[in-house]
């Protein structure tokens, strides 16, 4: 018997039908899991918008999430000239299913970062972003911006949420990274957080965000403190990457352009 | 070691013969997912899971591999297993997946599971060896779970998220020893729990490679 297992045809005999059976079922699996999987990342990113703009209650069911996500209005920017576009012309047909960092790596939907204005080291931008809209009657009340940038390790994605003025920081939060747990991870820290609502992006001009991550504290007495945040001690590349992403997504090459005619009330 | 019970087979992997403890495997992850509690349980779980069905469907085809595709035939098995496992928590466990993000995967490179499919499974029949898999995977999970007791308590003062001993950055008392915190201080403390189970049970202590002979000459003095 043992002469028999080793003959060339039934080596290749038993890889084939090995292959064969682990594949059907590590796809039966994979199709068969998908919906759940599917309806778990679109809860994970609902919860982080909520969470980013002090919206979620806590201990909040996938019901409430679902329920208080309806306020928001999803929309698709054109980054270059700040208008909103279709979901028709980025090929979907709700706003929700755009993913605008698959989009981020097609040639045809995303523009190259020279090196030099690569701020948040993602070297590709999509042209069109997905932003999150909160309106009571006409007037804006919050403004959800995805955001992402390159920290110690790994690319940090996250949200930004802005107040009505357009200026005011009402929360942030990161949802996926791989920085240093206990040093860089401490971006997860509700404490930490709580540190940014409140700071203003801008200056009096309303050009470059003036966001800054800075050492040893802000007290009552640091000059223009409402640009600044304690940055992670022991976390110098994660705050500086922090700081970069948070400045790349609104200055001009970001939201910068839809935040204006979003003020000026064109969109 | 021919007439194993399975009692014996599902307990001895435990203390007596741990496969970090005495076999000195599956070290990377035991260093990689320990921050936690809760996470190094699910990462626990998963390699039961894993070690007991390969085991399981190494020994049921185990008349039939050829020996020299043996290896590559067990991988694609564990390989297999492993992504489904990995399917499965995204599905059910969504939060702790993110957490596992690679471990997961790694799973497949865990010396454990490979190593109990060629020493065990390949000889034994398919009930005996799925309580082998899953005793070694349970003697794999109490070593990562005492490695993350410590870790999590001294490193973030928490246990199972729950903050125990409030530190100073949230205006409590304790300063959490970062060390704790990062992949390295696993070393540490599995040393410190081999040393302590080979006090315990002195027949793990391995003899000695070779022995110190006494000076002979007076050298530089």
């Amino acid at each position: 018997m043992a002469k028999a297992k080793e003959t060339v045809s039934r080596t290749l005999m038993v890889a084939l039908v090995l292959s064969i059976v682990f594949s059907v079922i590590v796809s039966t699996a994979a199709v068969l899991l998908r919906p759940a999987q599917i309806k778990n990342q679109n809860l994970d990113i609902k919860t982080n918008i909520l969470a980013a703009s002090g919206m979620l209650p806590e201990a909040a069911s996938a019901e409430q999430i679902e329920d208080i996500f309806t306020r928001f209005d999803v929309r698709l920017v054109d980054l270059d000239s700040g208008a909103f576009v279709e979901p028709e012309s980025v090929n979907v047909q709700d706003p929700m299913k755009y993913d605008m960092y698959k989009a981020a790596s097609d040639p045809d939907m995303s523009t190259n970062i020279p090196p030099k204005e690569d701020l948040a080291g993602i070297k590709r931008r999509p042209n069109v972003a997905k932003v999150y809209l909160l309106r009571e009657g006409d007037q804006v009340k919050r403004v959800v911006l995805p955001v992402h940038g390159y920290g110690l390790w790994s690319t940090l994605y996250g949200f930004v949420s802005l107040e009505g003025d357009l200026n005011t920081i009402e929360g942030l939060g990161f949802y996926a990274h791989a920085e240093t747990p206990g040093l860089g991870g401490e971006v997860d820290n509700p404490r930490w957080k709580s540190q940014w609502v409140g700071k203003q992006l801008y200056d009096e001009n309303k050009t470059e965000p003036q966001i800054r991550l800075v050492k040893g504290g802000v007290d009552a007495n640091t000059a223009n403190k409402q640009h600044k945040v304690d940055a992670l001690s022991g976390a110098t590349l994660t705050s500086r990457g922090v700081e970069h992403l948070v400045n790349y997504w609104m200055g001009d090459r970001g939201y910068a352009a839809f935040l204006k005619k979003l003020r000026e009330g064109e969109v | 070691m021919s007439e194993m019970t399975a009692k014996q087979v599902l307990f001895e992997p435990i203390f007596s013969n741990n496969p970090i403890g005495l076999q000195i495997l599956g070290i990377c992850s035991a260093l990689a997912v320990t921050t936690s509690m809760n996470v190094t349980i699910v990462m626990c779980l998963s390699v039961i899971a894993v070690t007991a069905f390969s085991n399981l469907a190494v020994s049921l085809v185990r008349a039939q591999i050829p020996n020299s595709i043996r290896i590559i035939a067990q991988m694609t098995i564990i390989a297999s297993l492993v992504i489904v496992v990995d399917q499965f928590l995204k599905a059910y466990a969504y939060e702790v997946s993110k957490q596992l993000s690679v471990f997961v995967g790694l799973i497949i490179t865990n010396c454990i599971v490979m190593g109990r499919a060629e020493g065990f499974a390949m000889k034994n029949g398919p009930w005996l060896s799925f309580l082998d898999g899953i005793g070694n995977g349970m003697g794999y999970s109490v070593m990562l779970l005492f490695v993350a007791f410590f870790r999590e308590l001294l490193g973030a003062g928490a246990l199972f998220g729950v903050t125990l001993m409030t530190p100073v950055s949230q205006g409590g008392w304790y300063v959490p020893n970062g060390l704790l915190l990062l992949p390295p201080s696993a070393f540490f403390i599995i040393g410190l729990a081999i040393w302590a189970l080979r006090a315990w049970k002195p027949e793990q202590v391995e003899e000695a490679d070779f022995k110190m002979s006494r000076h002979t000459h007076k050298e530089a003095f």
